[in-house]
């Protein structure tokens, strides 16, 4: 039954009036031990708990696992699940979805959680008064506008039909509408919890997930601990899990070594990652995984020469990007479009623009720059980004491009970006999109489309180009099952139509690489799992109990 | 005396209302949108507008800064854009480690500094003089960031004599204090070392030689509390000095002070929580010169108070 719900079948069940049921006790793995505690590090504080606030590296998967939403993910991978819906029907037309909820499913509090903590949920996210980052996932719901302009106080989409079931309606058909329920910005909260603490909500927790927040040292560590009526039986493997904060990702992994850390959360550092590999019995714990991330170089169009789209592709050309992947000691697969491999929608067998200086500099002369041009490349200031901004520097002279680096903090290459005629380039280390939900349309609108091409967006190459714009809102009404194909064959012609204009230079896929202690078990896919960013906490077990 | 102190009390509050228009001026001015940080990527123009107003971003400046400075003297310095709590409680969470982290500093400066400018200053021009001076050149020179990592390794991962960061026992404080502290001796034993030498030639010293008295207790009892003056001064100044090294120190130690919540609050650009430390410090830096100055007073009678 849970194999109907991959991300294809479960496109393909769109439109047609049918209930999906599933199974609660998915994924237990036999040689899963319970017990013990595991120590994870990060450098960065933790600012918020709050699902409808937390959009951090490091508290998305704290979040995951305190909380849950209507649907959820296979662990390990980018499959969707129902989760606190045990099912669901979706009308013919692809509006109306009606969830089943769970029943006895237990907030921390040991109140029973109904479908009115849904539609409060929900509410509450979209609410301006909320200021939630996630707020514009949830523009598809009818009703959407009227809360955000402050004119309605819920949305009018939501309707609580009885206490299990509850009926989401769309303004419009939205094919990746079951990816939003399964955000972080869709779980369920407990309306009494939010109002006891009102704005210090952040700093506590209250949902139905497989840990509950057991105490939170600010500035020094969280304390989660198992939940005993969590309604997945037999789960979750661990008693309880400390988060250390403000450590250095150097000395978290010196603790790893020494057998006080089981996962440093920020990963391997650059410096000494050659030194972990360097070691067989440190590598063999090291943990490789693709990630939905693409680093690309924006080439602002409405800014002279690039909005020359031959010179737009002279710079595609002159890019070395097998080199720019060395400069971090590999840790990278170089990208030909905008679409990371792993991405449903990935156009296989494109080449994109192959490494060619020559034919670079004629493209140049041909566009009527023999001798190039003086431009500048905004980058933010942290490792390894100015070292790659310099690595893109020397190939941008070698066909006598003469680049500036503008190596600044994050907010202001941030800012630099949102203003038509600030950046005529922007190397996107450190800010690059890493997709929110496994599907083809979540890098194009706001990094590609026209709707983020404007004062303030993320749309940094400031390209519009209302074909492909067109083409997008087609793919994305596409809920017909018969139309899965042809929805990911139209996402990837978009992408490659934009790649035909050349607004980006595509440069890399990160890789993922996690550490773990060598008493900790559980498939190496729990630890770089593509939705619970670093580690599954809900799936992972230690060895050392019994 | 008390005249002298509420003089100093009412420069100081000036000093620290100059601090904050200057620091509320440059983060309006700083080229990088807060409502953007909290707004998110996915968010529309009228989320952003509708954030901004709720925030009053949407002010002109002197508005911004009169509301600041308004809810600033009723105690109240507003809540963290990301975070949403009061900055008041999330400073209050953090300061006493890093008063801690300064007070052991202090402590470690002293001891180090003094130590080796009187022992430098005893065995002046000999072998000894250099090594000290040449090992309080490296300690002034030597990056924070490189000299707890050195310490880190050496002495927790190595030979765990202490364990690798963290808080709350004594232990745990040794080494970032250390390396908090090994900058301010630097500057102290070189200090120390003239002043003494300085004192040395005095007539008193050879008086109180003349008249019998042991080298000892001429060094701890004329020589000392006379030379050690000079350095009392620096101490407030020091306070200051360590607001910059515990940026990096608590970061290498993974020390919960307000160093690390002001690294974080920058790169977000929480305005609040920024404004907060900021003014925080400026506070520690301006009692630390005053207890500084008073303590002076104390201790050298010839101090006149104008």
């Amino acid at each position: 039954m849970k194999k109907l719900l991959t991300t294809s079948a479960l496109v393909a069940a769109l439109g047609l009036p049918q209930m999906v049921a599933a199974d609660a006790h998915s994924n237990l793995d036999p040689n899963a031990k319970s017990g013990g505690n595991i120590t994870v590090t990060y450098k960065d504080d933790v600012a918020t708990l709050d699902p409808a606030i937390g959009y951090d590296w490091q508290n998305w998967s704290m979040i995951k696992s305190l909380y849950d939403g209507l649907m959820d993910y296979e662990p390990g991978t980018t499959e969707l699940r129902p989760g606190l819906a045990e099912s669901y029907d979706i009308s013919e037309d692809g509006k109306v979805f009606t969830f089943k909820l769970r029943e006895g499913v237990k907030f921390h509090n040991g109140r029973v959680m109904t479908a009115d903590d849904v539609k409060y949920s929900l509410d509450r996210v979209t609410d301006p008064a909320t200021q939630s980052p996630g707020a514009g996932f949830f523009g598809s719901i009818e009703g959407y506008n009227a809360v955000s302009s402050g004119t309605a106080t819920g949305l009018s989409g939501v309707k609580v039909l009885d206490e299990q079931t509850v009926e989401i309606t769309l303004s419009r058909p939205d094919a990746t509408f079951l990816h939003v329920m399964g955000l972080n910005f869709a779980s369920v909260v407990a309306k009494e919890a939010v109002e006891a603490a009102g704005a210090d909500f952040g700093k506590t927790a209250m949902g139905t997930g497989a840990f509950k927040l057991a105490d939170w040292t600010i500035g020094q560590k969280l304390v989660f601990e198992k939940n005993q009526d969590y309604w997945r039986e037999g789960l979750p493997y661990l008693d309880s899990v400390t988060f250390e904060v403000g450590q250095e990702p150097i000395v978290a992994l010196l603790r790893l070594q020494n057998g006080e850390v089981d996962v440093p959360g920020d990963g391997i550092p650059p410096a000494k990652f050659q030194e972990v590999m360097g070691d067989p019995e440190q590598a063999a714990r090291v943990i490789e995984g693709g990630q939905l991330h693409t680093g690309y170089i924006t080439l602002n169009v409405k800014m002279a020469p690039f909005d020359n789209v031959d010179v737009r592709k002279a710079v595609n050309m002159a890019i070395n990007k097998e080199r720019i992947t060395q400069v971090i000691n590999g840790r990278a697969v170089p990208a030909t479009q905008p679409l990371p491999p792993s991405m449903p929608g990935y156009t296989e067998g494109y080449e994109g623009y192959s490494y060619d200086p020559e034919a670079a500099k004629a493209l140049l002369a041909e566009a009527g720059f023999p001798d190039g041009f003086e431009t500048e490349l905004f980058v933010m200031n942290t490792d390894p980004n100015p070292r790659i901004a310099q690595a893109i520097q020397q190939d941008l002279s070698k066909i006598g491009v003469k680049a500036t680096i503008q190596s600044l903090a994050q907010a202001s290459v941030i800012a630099a970006g949102g203003e038509a005629d600030q950046a005529p380039m922007i190397w996107s280390g450190g800010m690059a999109w890493i997709a929110d939900f496994p599907d083809a349309s979540n890098f194009y609108g706001p990094i590609l489309g026209c709707d983020g091409a404007v004062p303030g967006g993320w749309n940094w190459s400031w390209y519009c180009n209302a074909d492909t714009d067109a083409m997008a809102v087609k793919a994305d009404s596409m809920t017909d099952p018969a139309m899965v194909d042809e929805r990911l064959k139209m996402w990837s012609d978009i992408y490659m139509a934009v790649m035909e204009d050349a607004p980006w230079v595509p440069v890399f896929n990160e890789q993922r690489y996690t550490m773990r202690s060598e008493r900790m078990g559980g498939d190496d896919k729990l630890y770089v799992d593509p939705v619970s960013i670093p580690v599954n906490y809900d799936y992972v077990y230690v060895n050392d109990v019994q | 005396m008390v005249a002298f102190i509420i003089k100093r009390l009412l420069q100081s509050g000036l000093i620290l209302l100059g601090v904050s228009f200057i620091t509320f001026a440059l983060l309006y001015l700083f080229p990088a949108d807060p409502v953007r940080q909290i707004a998110g990527r996915s968010a529309t123009p009228e989320t952003v507008a509708n954030i901004r107003a709720q925030l009053g971003l949407d002010q002109p400046f002197i508005v911004q800064y009169a509301r600041y400075l308004g809810n600033l003297v009723q105690g109240d310095l507003g809540r963290s854009y990301l975070q949403k709590t009061e900055v008041s409680t999330l400073i209050a969470a953090r300061l006493p480690a890093s008063l801690l982290l300064m007070l052991g500093a202090i402590v470690c400066e002293l001891v180090l500094g003094i130590t080796m400018g009187v022992v430098a200053a005893l065995r002046r021009g000999t072998a000894t003089d250099n090594t000290l001076m040449m090992a309080s050149f490296i300690g002034v020179s030597a990056p924070q960031f490189v000299v707890g990592l050195l310490m880190l390794y050496v002495f927790a991962v190595q030979l765990h004599w202490f364990p690798i960061g963290g808080y709350g026992t004594f232990a745990h404080m040794v080494l970032p204090s250390i390396t908090l502290g090994i900058l301010g001796s630097g500057w102290y034993s070189r200090m120390m070392r003239s002043s003494m030498i300085d004192v040395l030639r005095q007539d008193f010293i050879r008086t109180a030689r003349a008249k019998g008295l042991s080298r000892m207790r001429v060094l701890l009892r004329h020589a000392l509390p006379n030379a050690v003056l000079p350095i009392i001064a620096m101490i407030g100044i020091d306070v200051g000095i360590f607001m910059g090294g515990i940026v990096v120190v608590e970061s290498v130690f993974g020390w919960p002070g307000i160093g690390q919540l002001a690294w974080q609050a920058i790169q977000r650009v929480d305005i609040p929580i920024i404004m907060g430390v900021t003014l925080v410090s400026a506070c520690a830096i301006v009692i630390g010169n005053l207890v500084a100055d008073i303590a002076s007073l104390f201790a050298d009678p010839r101090i006149k108070v104008r």
